[in-house]
C-alpha cells in the first residue's frame, strides 16, 4: 500500500509518496528530502537534536509520524536564514559562542526560536533554562546557549517594536 | 519497530470502527506510543491516527461551570490557557513540570492519561515483566528498584504511573469521558487506572476499542484556585519523572481549613488520592501539626518494594511542604521552575 503526505517544508510545498507508514518526520527530512541539518541524536525524544517547527511550534521530529502531519508547515534549520542573512537566533549563537562540537546546535536553535515564539520565558535566564531543558548539549555549552537565547529574544523584541 | 497498517479516520465513529481490528491501537501525537514501538515494547498491528478528529481539540465550559477538555488538546495549550490556569492552577503547574517543552507541545490530554509506566524492566524486552508479558515474572523485584512503588504494589508489579497531570486531576475529582464500541460512559479519573494485583498487564478500565474523548473538571474544583500547588521531587531539576510528587488544594476560612484535596504521584501504579488525609484536614487550623497528621495518614499503608524506603519520609515531607505552600496561596505567576520544591515559598521553612 502507498500513502501520500503533503507538507510545506521551509516554504516549499512537497508531495511525497510513502510505501511505509513507519517513516518519522525526522527520517523523512533527512533521508527523503536530504535536509540533514536536523540531527538524529537519541531518536527517542530525550535529546532534542531533532527539534523542528511544525506550524510554528517546536516538537521532536523523531517521535512524530510524517503521515500524521499531512498538511502541516515544517521549518527546519535550513529554512531559518533569509538568503545570506542569518536569523537573529543564529547570529546570537555565534556571538555568544553557544556551541562546541555543534551537533546539538540545529536543535538548540530551532528550540530557541520556538521558545521565543511561545513568549513565556522573556529574557529571564531561569525561565530560558527551564524552557530549553528538552535540548541536551553533551559539550555542556549551556551558559552560552542561555546567553544567546536571552540576547536573541531582546533583538527580536526590538525588531518587532521597530516594525510596529 | 514492527510493520503496521495505518488509517486516519475523520470521525469518532469511524475511529472506533477502525480500532475494532485485532491488535489496533489509537495514535494521538505518539510521544509515548512511538517510543514504545521503537523499542519493540509494544507491537500494534494497526495504528488508528485520531489527530484528525478536530471535535476533540476544544476546551469548553458547560452551563453548570464544569470545564470539558477534549482528549486531543495539547498539554502546552491547556497549561497556557489563561482562564484554565487561573481556575485550576495546580493542574497547569503539573502539566508544565512534565516532560520537555517540545513534548508538551505535541502530547495530548488523552495520551497523557494513557501513557505507560516507565519502569526500566518494562522497557527492556530482555527482562521479565508481568506487565509486558503476562506471567513472565518481574525483574524489578530484585533489581534496580529505587524509583518504584511504595503504595498499592503487588508481588507481580511494583512500577509507578509517571503522569504529573493525573495527580491534581484525581485530587480535584476529574471525570474521564470514554467512547467505545458499546457506546459512551464516564469514570472518575481515580477509577481509570487499576492497581496491579495479579493482572498488571491491565493498566486501566478501558476495554479494547475504547477511546478517551474528554476529561472534565467539576466547577466545584475552582474553590481551591486560591490555594493550590503541585510539587515534584525529581533527580534533576527539569525534564525528569517524579520520584515523588503531590498536589494539594485548600479552601481556607478565617485561618482554618474548610476543605482539602491531596494526591500523590510517583508512588503507585496509579495517581494516589489521599482521602483520609483530606478528611483529617477539614475543619482543622491550617498549621504544621495538621499538615503532619495528614501526611502521616496519607502514608500509613506505605511500604517499600525494594531500595525505596526513602520515598516514604520524602513523600511525607513533600506533602507537608505542598500543604504549606498551598496555604501561602497560589503564586500570582507560574514559578520559573514549575513544581520545584526548591523555589522559596514565603513563610515555609526550607527543611519543612
Amino acid at each position: 500500500m502507498n500513502w501520500t503526505v503533503r507538507l510545506t517544508v521551509n516554504g516549499e510545498p512537497r508531495t511525497l509518496a510513502l510505501d511505509d507508514p513507519r517513516v518519522t518526520l525526522l527520517d523523512l527530512l533527512r533521508e527523503r528530502l536530504h535536509l540533514t541539518g536536523t540531527k538524529k541524536g537519541c531518536d527517542r525524544g530525550q535529546c532534542g537534536a531533532c527539534t523542528v517547527l511544525v506550524d510554528g511550534r517546536r516538537i521532536n521530529a523523531c517521535l512524530t509520524l510524517a503521515l500524521s502531519l499531512n498538511g502541516a508547515a515544517i521549518t527546519t534549520i535550513e529554512g531559518l536564514a533569509q538568503g545570506d542573512q542569518l536569523h537573529p537566533v543564529q547570529e546570537a549563537f555565534i556571538a555568544h559562542d553557544a556551541l562546541q562540537c555543534g551537533f546539538c546546535t540545529p536543535g538548540q536553535i530551532m528550540s530557541a526560536v520556538g521558545l521565543i515564539n511561545e513568549g513565556h520565558a522573556g529574557d529571564d535566564p531561569e525561565r530560558v533554562r527551564e524552557g530549553m531543558s528538552g535540548n541536551l548539549c553533551r559539550c555542556s555549552a549551556y551558559v552560552g546557549i542561555v546567553e544567546a537565547v536571552c540576547a536573541a529574544q531582546a533583538t527580536l523584541a526590538e525588531q518587532k517594536e521597530r516594525a510596529a | 519497530m514492527n510493520r503496521f497498517d495505518y488509517v486516519k479516520p475523520a470521525t469518532v465513529a469511524e475511529a472506533i470502527a477502525a480500532a475494532a481490528a485485532p491488535g489496533a491501537a489509537y495514535l494521538a501525537s505518539g510521544t509515548n506510543l512511538l517510543d514504545l514501538m521503537k523499542g519493540n515494547v509494544v507491537r500494534p498491528a494497526r495504528l488508528v491516527d485520531i489527530t484528525g478528529l478536530k471535535e476533540l481539540t476544544r476546551i469548553e465550559t458547560s452551563g453548570n461551570g464544569d470545564v470539558r477538555i477534549g482528549a486531543l488538546v495539547r498539554n502546552a495549550d491547556l497549561a497556557y490557557d489563561a482562564s484554565f490556569a487561573k481556575d485550576f492552577p495546580a493542574v497547569a503547574e503539573a502539566l508544565l513540570s512534565g516532560a520537555s517543552a517540545q513534548l508538551r507541545n505535541a502530547a495530548t490530554v488523552g495520551g497523557n492519561l494513557l501513557q505507560r509506566t516507565r519502569c526500566a524492566y518494562f522497557y527492556d524486552t530482555a527482562s521479565a515483566c508481568n506487565k509486558r508479558t503476562a506471567g513472565s515474572g518481574c525483574d524489578a523485584r530484585d533489581g534496580e528498584n529505587s524509583q518504584h512503588a511504595v503504595l498499592g504494589w503487588s508481588e507481580a508489579c511494583i512500577a509507578t504511573n509517571p503522569s504529573d497531570f493525573c495527580v491534581p486531576l484525581t485530587a480535584f475529582d476529574a471525570i474521564v469521558e470514554i467512547e467505545g464500541p458499546a457506546g459512551r460512559r464516564e469514570v472518575s479519573l481515580d477509577a481509570l487506572h487499576l492497581l496491579p494485583g495479579r493482572t498488571p498487564e491491565r493498566e486501566t478500565v478501558l476495554v479494547p476499542g475504547e477511546m478517551i474523548v474528554a476529561v472534565r473538571l467539576p466547577a466545584a474544583a475552582r474553590a481551591f484556585a486560591g490555594h493550590a500547588r503541585y510539587l515534584k521531587v525529581r533527580e534533576r531539576n527539569s525534564y525528569a519523572f517524579a520520584v515523588v510528587s503531590t498536589a494539594a488544594g485548600l479552601v481556607i476560612e478565617n485561618g482554618s481549613i474548610r476543605e482539602a484535596r491531596l494526591a500523590l504521584g510517583g508512588v503507585a501504579a496509579k495517581p494516589w488520592r489521599a482521602r483520609e488525609a483530606e478528611t483529617l484536614l477539614a475543619g482543622q487550623a491550617a498549621d504544621a501539626r495538621a499538615f503532619e497528621r495528614a501526611a502521616d495518614a496519607a502514608l500509613r499503608d506505605a511500604k517499600p518494594s525494594g531500595d525505596n524506603a526513602y520515598k516514604i519520609p520524602l513523600a511525607r515531607q513533600l506533602i507537608v511542604r505542598a500543604l504549606q505552600a498551598a496555604m501561602q496561596g497560589t503564586p500570582a505567576r507560574m514559578p520559573a521552575l514549575p513544581a520545584s520544591p526548591f523555589s522559596s515559598v514565603p513563610g515555609v521553612l526550607h527543611d519543612a
